[in-house]
């Protein structure tokens, strides 16, 4: 529409009757048709630029800055710094041999009754207690003796907590104070800093997140395996019957689709509990004793058929809308030039529905993995994705730099993954129902 | 033995939703069928779940604050990206595909990072636990799906008829209200009602962003299934499960207006 204005120039110009062979060709009023031409098109452009650019402003600003605002969180390290500031500087000139110099120690002891005046100090305690277990106690403890501490204060600070003569913590310390670390990353995969700096792993009741992330990609992988076995056979079946009740049996697979998600996680508790209608079920035509009920949720079970359930949907509308171009002569040619129904499908019809497969499938994973309300609520204690860690770092644990780390790490696969999806179909070639 | 198979994998899509229906009429406070349920006596199901949903002051102001945020964020979405839609559909777009991928990006990126980040970002603006910050978040979701459905619709719109408009003499608000509108329109309204329909069932964000005030209907459901696990819940879902049902309705109406309004379009 908004380009209409443009070809209506070039049009008057195609008459102009002084277009001499070699001359060039002018509009009517005299300018130049190339000029004249490219300050439409320059026009059209700044039109449609401006169409764009509120929104372009909006999302900037409500959702891409806070996406970066996350990234850089991720590797921000101001707490040593700031709250620590006389200490953090002496500690740029320590060698990290040995103990530091009595001017660190009388730093510290400064920083740390300051600290404990303003009520930050809690701050810098909580984020090198993420590093080491028993910072915090250390700092408040020596805290609140710091005040009526006197030179020297090496041996004060070392007569109110012994383990300020230990090495590893002061390097701890001048590692943190940085404004940068790569720690959060580190714990993201189970790793940590040696006292000497290099990288090591967590000792191993510690390490939860690889374990999680493997988790949340099995499953996720099984989710949509299932999905498409299910969903070939549905997508085909709607695709081959006449529009009419192809119409009919397409609202049963929107209806899920459009129903509240909480609704279908909710269904499946009432389903699937042990005093749920499943079991009751089971129960009543006897099949299970009444002793020997099922759990079928609050573990990997109840995630994968949930989540399998709510997916579904996502899985047939990409298989369909392939399925639907794929002309039946094909398969009609196949089959009269011998070969028998297995091999006309291997062969002809399941080759040409692969780009729906490859679609469905990038997309349900890409969903699955990003999954928090279902798992949350129904997955109990095995059945919890990387994304429950997330929340929970983010509401519980509150270290918030850890959760933007796994946060990061699982951005980073999604967007590999939508950039393959991309390559295959492109985006805004989304069916949306 | 293939039609059995589909009638089981429909089952499994429909049946759970259908599942629901019944039991939110249970007389007991149990998930399951009763007896009584069962065997269709009458005590055995009451509308005492429904009355509790629509005498409590919780529910009541969850409802309030889910259409006020949703009415809102589906306008500000279906606006915002309605015109930028019109731009992208415009051949002298210039970086038209980084442009699309940007604006779609909140529908690819998980929607529990999305809160993250919100939340990190508006805490520092003041803007987390107020209306607005729900607002723009559930706008930001929303956009996608608006302008993914308008720039569809603008593709397979076919400029002659505009073109043919003016040349029979109508003038250009003329053509714009009684051709261009007419056609764009289903396009608008379906973006709007995926706009709506993303903010009124999203959790995630509002569980990190929102304070007590803002408490929506999926909160309300998310604690109460964490929590205090009541049938109540079930009569708030079968009254989602009505809503979807209207939404997909109304959706259906539009796509078959539409592909009338098309069938008198030479292309």
């Amino acid at each position: 529409m908004s380009d209409s204005s443009a070809p209506a120039t070039s049009g008057s110009a195609a008459h102009d009757p002084t277009g001499a062979p070699g001359a060039a060709l002018t509009t009517a009023d005299g300018v130049p048709l190339k000029q004249s031409l490219n300050r439409a098109i320059r026009r059209s452009r700044i039109k449609a630029l401006l169409l764009v650019a509120p929104l372009l402003v909006f999302i900037g600003l409500a959702f891409v800055m806070p996406i970066f605002d996350m990234l850089s969180r991720s590797v921000d390290n101001p707490e040593v710094s700031t709250y620590l500031p006389r200490t953090s500087e002496v500690l740029v000139d320590w060698d990290g041999e040995g103990l530091p110099e009595e001017a660190a120690y009388a730093a510290l002891a400064q920083d740390l009754a300051a600290g404990l005046k303003a009520r930050n100090l809690g701050r810098v305690a909580s984020r090198l207690n993420y590093e080491k277990s028993g910072m915090r106690s250390l700092f408040m403890k020596s805290a609140r003796r710091a005040g009526r501490m006197e030179a020297p204060y090496k041996a004060a600070l070392i007569k109110a907590d012994e383990d300020w003569e230990d090495p590893d913590i002061w390097r701890l310390i001048k590692r943190e104070s940085s404004p940068l670390t790569a720690s959060y990353y580190l714990a993201a995969v189970d790793r940590q800093f040696s006292p000497t700096g290099e990288i090591v792993e967590k000792p191993e009741y510690l390490q939860i997140h690889v374990s999680l992330f493997i988790r949340t990609f099995w499953m996720s992988a099984a989710i949509t395996g299932l999905c498409l076995l299910l969903a070939y056979p549905v997508a085909w079946l709607l695709a081959t019957l006449p529009a009419s009740r192809g119409n009919l049996l397409m609202i049963l697979v929107l209806l899920p689709f459009w129903t509240s998600l909480l609704v279908r996680t909710t269904t499946w508790i009432a389903i699937l509990q042990q005093q749920g209608v499943l079991n009751d079920m089971l129960v009543g035509v006897g099949i299970l004793a009444e002793e020997a009920r099922i759990q079928m949720i609050y573990n990997k079970t109840g995630t994968i058929i949930a989540m399998t359930h709510i997916l579904l949907p996502f899985m047939i509308l990409p298989l369909y809308s392939v399925m639907k171009t794929i002309p039946p002569s094909y398969m009609h040619a196949a089959r009269s030039l011998g070969a028998g129904p297995i091999t006309a499908f291997r062969r002809v019809y399941f080759p040409q529905t692969l780009p729906g497969i490859g679609a469905g499938s990038i997309l349900v994973f890409i969903l699955s993995i990003g999954y928090y309300i279902t798992p949350a609520l129904v997955g109990g204690q095995s059945g919890r994705f990387i994304t429950n860690f997330i929340a929970y770092h983010m509401q519980t644990s509150l270290n918030w730099g850890l959760a933007a780390a796994i946060g990061s790490i699982l951005l980073v696969v999604v967007i590999l993954f939508y950039l393959v999806y991309n390559r295959l179909i492109g985006v805004d070639k989304v069916k949306l129902g | 033995m293939f039609c059995v198979l589909c009638t089981l994998i429909f089952l499994f899509l429909i049946g759970p939703i259908l599942v629901i229906i019944p039991l939110s009429f249970n007389a007991e406070p149990y998930f399951t069928f009763s007896e009584k349920m069962l065997s269709l006596d009458p005590e055995g199901y009451s509308l005492r779940w429904y009355q509790e949903f629509f005498t409590s002051d919780e529910w009541m102001r969850s409802i309030k604050n889910s259409i006020i945020v949703a009415v809102c964020a589906t306008v500000l979405a279906t606006v915002l990206g309605t015109l930028a839609a019109l731009g992208l559909s415009s051949r002298f777009m210039p970086f038209r595909n980084t442009i699309m991928a940007i604006l779609i990006s909140p529908m690819i990126v998980p929607l529990i990072i999305s809160a993250a980040a919100m939340f990190f970002f508006f805490s520092k603006l003041g803007l987390t636990q107020t209306y607005l910050g729900v607002i723009l978040a559930h706008t930001a979701l929303g956009i996608p799906f608006v302008v993914i459905t308008v720039t569809a619709t603008l593709s397979g719109f076919d400029h002659s008829l505009t073109r043919a408009a003016h040349s029979l003499g109508a003038s250009p608000s003329r053509t714009f209200f009684r051709i261009i509108l007419p056609l764009v329109t289903p396009g608008v309204v379906s973006g709007a009602l995926f706009a709506f329909i993303t903010s009124f069932d999203e959790v995630v964000v509002v569980l990190f962003i929102a304070g007590p005030a803002q408490t929506t209907i999926p909160i309300q459901m998310w604690s109460g299934i964490r929590e205090e696990i009541s049938p109540t819940i079930l009569a708030v879902a079968t009254l989602l499960v009505m809503v979807s049902i209207l939404l997909l309705t109304t959706l259906e109406l539009i796509r078959r207006r539409n592909e009338r309004l098309r069938g008198l379009t030479p292309s």
